[in-house]
């Protein structure tokens, strides 16, 4: 009985510190995502619209 | 903790992206409009006629006020998602147990302003238009190498055990700047270079006050939501 107890405290924190790394992970994609999407799309309409930003905040614009 | 990594960088990313539109709108973006003089043949410096000079004086950002719209609602995306990253930094590094304070918050402000903007400008400094560079494809690809190798020297420097690892943060910081960001044989710029010379300077001092503003937002939203649990 008690080892089971430790056995599924164990797996509790096993789930909790994946879950934290998963949201670690998710974070930098997101922000990637969001990144390319303002500084880096080369499409015309991405472009023209965050012209002025890009200029501002140094991304490698045209 | 997703739910506080979310909503921290959401918050940090809003007040850093709106500071950003601010102080962008009134010390840096009249100049990229005095640029575009520049470009579009309204303003000619050193023409043929003779004379070197051309008249000084940015654009009031008045004349022409929705076109700042999209830009700064942009530099809310954009701040938000460097945001994100630096909350994900953040998270990793209260894994291994460093805490956080609001202190703190501003130096890993200032690391993101040195990673994201000043060794970049170091091979490319921000570009005031009517000053052609070079395809834009390898420029993004240098841009991104210079951003990684700068931040993971940092990551070595700030939390690296043994000296080793200073070596290799020594390394990855003068790596792509040995490699060479992609430039012109030759000179195009047609701008005013004192112009061109003040943009940067505003520019990189613009984004070094950005930057110490998403840091003491980010520690700011973050010890607020992670201490309220505990």
């Amino acid at each position: 009985m008690k080892d089971d107890v430790k056995v599924i405290a164990q797996t509790a924190d096993a789930t909790q510190a994946d879950a934290g790394l998963l949201g670690i992970v998710g974070a930098i994609m997101l922000g990637a995502i969001l990144l390319f999407s303002a500084g880096f799309a080369q499409a015309t309409v991405m472009h023209d619209s965050s012209h002025d930003m890009r200029h501002a905040l140094a991304f490698p614009c045209h | 903790m997703l739910k506080h990594i979310l909503t921290s960088a959401v918050f940090a990313g809003i007040v850093a992206g709106i500071f950003a539109a601010i102080i962008n709108l009134w010390a840096v973006i009249p100049m990229v409009m005095e640029g575009e003089l520049y470009e579009s043949g309204d303003r000619v410096h050193f023409a043929a006629d003779g004379s070197p000079q051309s008249d000084a004086g940015s654009p009031s950002i008045l004349e022409e006020p929705s076109r700042h719209i999209m830009p700064a609602a942009f530099s809310v995306v954009t701040f938000t998602g460097y945001a994100f990253l630096m909350i994900a930094g953040i998270a990793l590094a209260e894994r291994y147990g460093h805490r956080l304070s609001l202190r703190q918050g501003l130096i890993w402000g200032l690391c993101g302003f040195i990673t994201f903007q000043l060794a970049p400008a170091m091979g490319m400094p921000p570009q005031l238009p009517a000053t052609p560079g070079p395809e834009v494809e390898p420029r993004q690809l240098w841009w991104l190498m210079t951003v990684i190798c700068t931040a993971a020297a940092l990551g070595l420097i700030a939390f690296g055990r043994n000296p080793m690892m200073f070596v290799g943060a020594g390394a990855l910081l003068l790596a792509p700047h040995i490699i060479g960001a992609p430039r012109l044989d030759t000179y195009f710029g047609f701008a005013a270079p004192e112009l061109a010379a003040h943009f940067v300077g505003s520019s990189l001092a613009a984004t070094a006050l950005t930057w110490s503003v998403l840091g003491l937002a980010c520690a700011w939203f973050w010890l607020r939501l992670t201490r309220e649990e505990a």
